[in-house]
C-alpha cells in the first residue's frame, strides 16, 4: 500500500518535471526554427545591391537603401526626442518624487504605456501630427517612435538611479552641493552605463516597430531625405514586399528581416554587456 | 566626484549671489524634470483624447450597438466591431492556452531543474523570443509556418476530429494555413517569454526555508512546486499572465500577416478572421469616406481601453507583490 502510493508520487513527479523539460524544448525549438529560417532565407538574398540601390518596382532587382536610411533617420529622431524626456522624467521619479502619490501615478501610467499596443500610438500621432500638418512625414514617424522610447527610458533610468546608494548623495550634500548638482554630477555619472543601456534597449525596441509607422511616415518607393515628406523604413518596406505576390520582393523582404534581427541582437548584446558592467560595480 | 572648484566656492560661500544662483538652477532643474514626468501623463491623456475625437463621427453614428454588430461594409458605410473584437479575444485566448503552461513550465525548469551553468544561456535564449521584432514573426508565419500547417497539420486535425461533436466544428473547412489558429499559435510563442520572466523572478523570491521544510517532510520536487512554490508565487504569476495577455491583445504585425483579414465570425478555428489591430493596420490608409476611418479609430479606442484595463490589473498585482517583498526584507 505505502509502496504503491510512493511509486505513484514518484511517477507523478517524473511526469510533471518531464513536462517542464518538454516546455523548455518547445520554446527553444521555435527560436531555432525562426532564426534558422531567417538565416537561410535572409543570407541567400543579401548582396551588395541591397546597400546601394533603392526599393525596386515589381519584377526588377533593387535594394533597400532608402528603407535602411529612413529607419536610421527616424530612429535618430525618436532617440533625440525620447531619451532626454525619458531620462528627466525617470530622474524626477527616482530623485524627487520617490514615494509620493504623484510619482506612483506616473509610474503606473508609464508602465501601462510600456506595453500599450503600438498601433494605437500610431493612431494617436496620426491624429496629432499628420492631420494637423496635412501630410504624412518622417517627423511624424520619428515622434510616433519616440512615444515608444519614452516609457522604456523612464523605466530603466528610474531603476538605475534607485540602485545608486544614498550614501553617495549624502556625501555630496554634506559637502554643500546643491540638489541639482548632486543629481547631475553624482548620481547621473554613477548610473551612466545603466542609462545608456536603457537608451540602447529602446533603440532595439523601435528598430523593428512597424505598426506606428504605417500611417505616420507611410512609405516611399524612392530615395528621399526630406523629413517633411513620407519616408520609407525597413519594417514597412518588409511588410509591403512580403504581402506582394512577387518572388523577388519576397527575397528582399527576407534580407530586410535578417538585417533588422541582426541589429536587434547586436544592440541587446551590447546592452547586456554594459548592464553586467554596472552590476559588477 | 563633485568638482573641486565647486567645494572651494562653497567654502567662501559668503558670496550670496552664487548661492542664489544655485537655488535658481535647483528650482529650474526640478521643474524641468517635473515637466517631463507630467509629459508621460499628458501622453496617456493625449492618446485617449485623440482616439475619442477621431472616433467621434462613428461613436455618434453607431452608438453602443457598434459593439455587437457584425457587418463591416465600407460601401454602404455600415460598420460593427463584433468580428474584430471576437478575433482579438479568440486569438488571445488560444495564445494564453499555449503560453501559460509553457511559460510556467520553462520557469520551473530554469529555477528547479536546470544545471546552474545552463541557466543563463537558456534564460537569455527565451528572452530572445520576446526580443525578436513582431514583423519577423509575421513574415516567418506567412512563408514558413502557414504552408506547413496547411499541408501537414490542418488536414490531420480535420480528419482526426471529423466525428467528435464539438471539435468537428472547431476544426472544419478547407485548410488555408492562415487563420485564427495560426495567429493564436504565433501569439502564444511571442508572449510566453513574459510569463517565464516574471514567474522566474517570483519563484526565486520563495524563501528556501519553506522549500527545505517541505523537502524535509519527504515531499517530491513536484509536490514542493505545487504546494509551496506556486501558492507563494501565485500573485506574481497571475500578474505575468495578465501582462502577456495585454501584449497578445494589442499585437499587430505578426497577426496581420497570418490572420487572413476577413470580417466575419466563423465557428471554425481554421478559417480566416481579423483582429482589431490587424483591421486597423490593413485598412486605415485606404479608408475613405466619412465613417470608415472613424470606425477604425473607434476600434483602436476599444483596444486601448481593454489593454489599459488588463495592464492596469497586471501592474496592480505586481506592485502589491513588490510591496510585500519590500516589507519583508
Amino acid at each position: 500500500m505505502t509502496t504503491a502510493r510512493y511509486r505513484r508520487r514518484q511517477m507523478r513527479n517524473g511526469i510533471f518535471l518531464g513536462l517542464s523539460v518538454a516546455a523548455t524544448a518547445f520554446g527553444l525549438g521555435w527560436l531555432a526554427l525562426i532564426l534558422g529560417a531567417l538565416m537561410y532565407q535572409g543570407f541567400s538574398g543579401i548582396d551588395f545591391a541591397i546597400f546601394t540601390e533603392s526599393t525596386p518596382p515589381p519584377g526588377s532587382m533593387g535594394g533597400l537603401l532608402n528603407a535602411i536610411f529612413g529607419s536610421i533617420v527616424m530612429s535618430i529622431f525618436a532617440v533625440a526626442i525620447g531619451t532626454p524626456v525619458g531620462i528627466l522624467a525617470g530622474t524626477y521619479l527616482a530623485e524627487y518624487g520617490r514615494n509620493t502619490r504623484f510619482a506612483t501615478i506616473i509610474r503606473f501610467v508609464n508602465d501601462i504605456l510600456l506595453s500599450a499596443p503600438s498601433i494605437v500610438l500610431g493612431l494617436f500621432i496620426y491624429d496629432a501630427m499628420v492631420l494637423t500638418m496635412g501630410h504624412f512625414s518622417a517627423w511624424a514617424g520619428g515622434v510616433a517612435l519616440a512615444t515608444i522610447v519614452v516609457p522604456v527610458v523612464v523605466r530603466t533610468t528610474e531603476n538605475m538611479l534607485l540602485l545608486i546608494p544614498n550614501t553617495l548623495r549624502e556625501a555630496a550634500a554634506a559637502l554643500g552641493a546643491p540638489r541639482s548638482h548632486i543629481v547631475r554630477q553624482v548620481t547621473w555619472r554613477a548610473a551612466r552605463a545603466g542609462i545608456i543601456t536603457g537608451a540602447l534597449l529602446a533603440v532595439a525596441r523601435i528598430s523593428g516597430e512597424t505598426a506606428p509607422l504605417l500611417f505616420t511616415a507611410l512609405n516611399n518607393q524612392f530615395w528621399s531625405t526630406n523629413p517633411n515628406a513620407p519616408m520609407a523604413s525597413l519594417p514597412v518596406a518588409i511588410f509591403q514586399m512580403a504581402m506582394s505576390p512577387y518572388a523577388d520582393w519576397h527575397r528582399l523582404a527576407w534580407s530586410g528581416a535578417l538585417l533588422i534581427t541582426m541589429t536587434v541582437l547586436i544592440l541587446s548584446i551590447v546592452a547586456r554587456v554594459l548592464e553586467a558592467q554596472t552590476d559588477r560595480r | 566626484m563633485v568638482d573641486l572648484a565647486l567645494s572651494q566656492d562653497i567654502s567662501i560661500a559668503s558670496s550670496s549671489t552664487r548661492l542664489r544662483r544655485f537655488h535658481a538652477t535647483d528650482r529650474t532643474f526640478r521643474r524641468v524634470t517635473l515637466a517631463c514626468a507630467l509629459l508621460v501623463l499628458a501622453m496617456f491623456a493625449g492618446i485617449f483624447g485623440a482616439l475619442i475625437s477621431g472616433a467621434w463621427p462613428a461613436l455618434k453614428a453607431f452608438g453602443i450597438s457598434f459593439l455587437w454588430t457584425e457587418t463591416w461594409n465600407p460601401v454602404t458605410e455600415k460598420f460593427g466591431a463584433l468580428a474584430p473584437v471576437y478575433g482579438t479575444l479568440v486569438t488571445s485566448f488560444i495564445a494564453m492556452l499555449i503560453a501559460v503552461p509553457v511559460g510556467i513550465g520553462i520557469a520551473i525548469f530554469l529555477t528547479e531543474l536546470c544545471p546552474r551553468s545552463l541557466r543563463r544561456p537558456i534564460g537569455i535564449a527565451i528572452e530572445l523570443l520576446a526580443g525578436i521584432p513582431s514583423i519577423i514573426y509575421g513574415i516567418w508565419g506567412l512563408f514558413v509556418l502557414a504552408p506547413v500547417l496547411q499541408q501537414d497539420v490542418m488536414p490531420g486535425l480535420i480528419a482526426t476530429f471529423a466525428n467528435v461533436p464539438v471539435l468537428s466544428t472547431l476544426f472544419a473547412g478547407p485548410p488555408f494555413g492562415i487563420g485564427i489558429l495560426t495567429a493564436g499559435l504565433i501569439l502564444g510563442i511571442m508572449t510566453l517569454p513574459f510569463i517565464t520572466a516574471i514567474s522566474r523572478d517570483v519563484f526565486e523570491t520563495v524563501p528556501p526555508v519553506l522549500k527545505e521544510a517541505a523537502y524535509g517532510l519527504g515531499a517530491t520536487t513536484w509536490e514542493v512546486l505545487w504546494n509551496v512554490v506556486l501558492p507563494f508565487a501565485r500573485a506574481g504569476v497571475v500578474g505575468g499572465i495578465m501582462l502577456a495577455l495585454g501584449r497578445a491583445l494589442g499585437e499587430t504585425m505578426a497577426v496581420t500577416f497570418v490572420i487572413g483579414n476577413a470580417h466575419r465570425i466563423s465557428a471554425s478555428l481554421l478559417a480566416p478572421g481579423t483582429t482589431i489591430s490587424a483591421a486597423i493596420a490593413n485598412e486605415f490608409t485606404e479608408a475613405i469616406g466619412a465613417l470608415y476611418a472613424p470606425a477604425l479609430i473607434e476600434l483602436g479606442l476599444i483596444l486601448f481601453l481593454v489593454t489599459a484595463a488588463v495592464l492596469a490589473a497586471a501592474q496592480y498585482m505586481l506592485y502589491q507583490l513588490e510591496r510585500r517583498a519590500g516589507g519583508r526584507s
